[in-house]
């Protein structure tokens, strides 16, 4: 009895305010549930501007999370196996879009890859490519913003994977390339799964970088956030709508993790 | 299939500097304490660590000359067993066997028949399709033994394979261990602390401590003439340093030892627990070797008592547990010690 008072028990100055955060973060999601226009959430969902924007959602989402895991693992390969220099310098470079303002991160993609940027330029003047406010737009854009989640989360993986199998491997004939493929890959696997679930979630909820460097175009930019945003000032029942299609998602999405991250935090 | 080695390695407090060579068929023991550099040595070997000069030379090839010649561990015709197995968790214990053929171009069916037939020779039939997690200390420690030989390796290395195994596993697999090594054709490196490890399996044993070679024989000449502490502690002998004259030896700590033959210039006393006698008072007759000592610690020993002696000769007891209980020797306790001349080892240092 008394060693589960002692475990129960909060002492009131952590008590208070600790009940009060967790009202103020369950409120707005509990007024989003209470008044959602439950009657008129079919034909809602049927428009077919929401539509296109959650098909738009899923699609630039998922190809950003593909991107990122062809790109990011080899990154945290890199930050957390090789002997090469400058890895801090390298990782904060990398780690730069996860604090960086979405809106400073379009701003960035324009100089870069508009019209006129450094490397869009040339791209526009010799092969007549432009990227600035298309569907690519939006992946490139949500790439940048999200990648490093996924950077991070594979990053912390291999540190944590046992780098003595790699040597078992190397006795057993394999190089490092075969090594990663057959030992390392498959030994973090679930810290990769993990990172491109929060990538996916990262990148289905971008909104600055998008609206800045892709624009808000219905059916070639606006994503489900943008639209979100935009139906707040004509529709607001809409907006309702769409962002509890967005709640729904970003639950399912820590339902997903739920084994990996909230269990290892609380045994942690 | 030899290998030649000279082996430096600078790291922190660790200077190693060795020097090996492993005949064809020959199983070398690397004994040495925790430290010593015999882990680091064995990745030296096997290509996974660069060492800072020195030379590694498999069957005449070299693979490793500092700037000259770098072989990567997965070019080297190696198979190693680790401490702890290291049975890759993701995979069947057939696909770990196979791996090693896998990575060199055998085909899968193959490669799993010959791992299946190496499963059967180390006793795992029937367990290939169990994941590494399911498995017996022992039997992961079989199946590592199994995935290092099936690619005929020119050079096995083991490290530490039956340390992390309880008693009673151990016994068995060492047995079976021993049996591997008689009939695998090329060059063995085993790395261990346990004397019992190297003098069961080896042909011949080197004894490192703190980076440099100080013993080299066959398991028999290790035990019997250890030249250090630490080899004569751990095949249960006091050793006492001294210079010899004629039959006495004045001990390089002090006191006299009356030895059986003659011999002249700096050697090695060893003396055998058991054969050290313990007396109350100073005892009269014919033993020559007696000095007064202090019973520093006493441990159960089997049926005898460990007695640690101080005094002018160090020396260690081995008294039944009876004639300590008689004596009524107790921690503290002012005794006399007494080996005969002929119960004492000399050799030449």
């Amino acid at each position: 009895m008394r060693r589960a008072r002692r475990d129960g028990g909060v002492p009131l100055p952590l008590l208070v305010p600790a009940v009060l955060g967790i009202a103020f973060l369950v409120l707005p999601l509990l007024g989003l549930v209470v008044r959602a226009p439950w009657s008129s959430i079919g034909p809602q969902l049927a428009q077919q501007e929401v539509g296109s924007a959650l098909r738009l959602s899923l699609f630039s989402a998922s190809l950003a999370t593909v991107l990122s895991l062809l790109l990011g693992v080899p990154i945290a390969w890199v930050l957390a196996r090789s002997r090469i220099r400058g890895r801090s310098v390298l990782r904060a470079l990398v780690t730069v879009p996860l604090v960086l303002p979405p809106v400073v991160g379009g701003v960035a993609l324009f100089l870069a890859i508009g019209r006129t940027g450094i490397l869009g330029r040339p791209l526009y003047e010799h092969l007549g490519v432009t990227i600035p406010f298309t569907t690519t737009a939006v992946v490139v854009a949500e790439t940048f913003v999200a990648m490093p989640f996924l950077v991070i989360s594979v990053e912390g993986a291999l540190r944590a994977a046992d780098a003595r199998f790699e040597d078992a491997a190397a006795t057993l004939g394999a190089d490092r390339w075969t090594t990663f493929r057959r030992v390392t890959l498959p030994l973090v696997a679930p810290g990769v799964a993990a990172g491109a679930v929060l990538c996916w979630a990262r990148a289905l909820g971008e909104f600055g970088a998008t609206i800045t460097f892709a624009g808000n175009f219905p059916g070639t930019t606006q994503t489900m956030p943008l639209a979100v945003y935009l139906a707040l000032q004509r529709d607001p029942e809409a907006a309702i709508v769409l962002s509890l299609v967005l709640l729904a998602v970003s639950l399912g999405t820590l339902l997903l993790l739920r084994d990996r991250w909230l269990s290892r935090s609380t045994v942690g | 299939m030899t290998l030649a080695a000279h082996v430096v390695v600078q790291r922190g407090s660790l200077h190693l500097d060795v020097d090996l060579t492993v005949a064809d068929g020959e199983v070398l023991a690397v004994l040495g304490p925790n430290g010593a550099g015999k882990s680091t040595l064995l990745r030296v070997l096997a290509g996974l660590l660069p060492p800072d000069g020195g030379r590694v030379a498999l069957d005449g090839d070299t693979v490793w000359d500092e700037g000259r010649a770098h072989v990567p561990a997965h070019d080297r015709s190696l198979g190693m067993v680790f401490q702890d197995h290291l049975l890759f968790p993701h995979l069947s214990v057939t696909e770990n066997v196979a791996f090693g053929l896998r990575t060199r171009g055998v085909r899968r069916a193959e490669a799993r028949s010959a791992a299946d037939g190496w499963l059967d020779r180390v006793g795992l039939v029937g367990l290939g399709d169990r994941r590494p997690g399911e498995l017996s200390g022992g039997q992961a420690q079989r199946a590592a033994l199994a995935r290092a030989l099936v690619v005929d390796p020119r050079l096995l290395l083991l490290d530490e394979p039956l340390s992390a195994l309880d008693a009673r596993t151990r016994l068995t697999v060492r047995a079976e261990l021993r049996r591997h090594l008689a009939e695998f054709p090329g060059s063995a490196v085993l790395v261990s602390h346990d004397p019992v490890d190297a003098m069961a399996l080896a042909d011949r044993v080197v004894v490192v401590e703190e980076g440099r070679v100080v013993q080299t024989g066959t398991p028999a000449e290790v035990a019997r003439r250890p030249r250090t502490d630490y080899v004569a502690r751990l095949v249960g002998l006091v050793l006492l340093p001294g210079a010899a004259t004629g039959t006495s030896v004045a001990l390089d700590g002090g006191g006299v030892v009356s030895i059986g033959e003659e011999t002249t210039g700096p050697v090695f006393v060893a003396v055998r627990p058991a054969s050290v006698a313990l007396y109350l008072e100073r005892p009269t007759g014919s033993p020559r070797n007696v000095w007064p000592v202090r019973l520093v610690a006493a441990t159960p020993h089997g049926s005898e008592v460990r007695c640690d002696l101080a005094g002018e000769v160090p020396l260690t007891a081995d008294v039944t547990a009876t004639s300590f209980a008689e004596l009524g020797l107790a921690p503290g306790a002012q005794v006399w010690a007494s080996v005969k001349a002929a119960d004492v080892t000399v050799y030449t240092r």
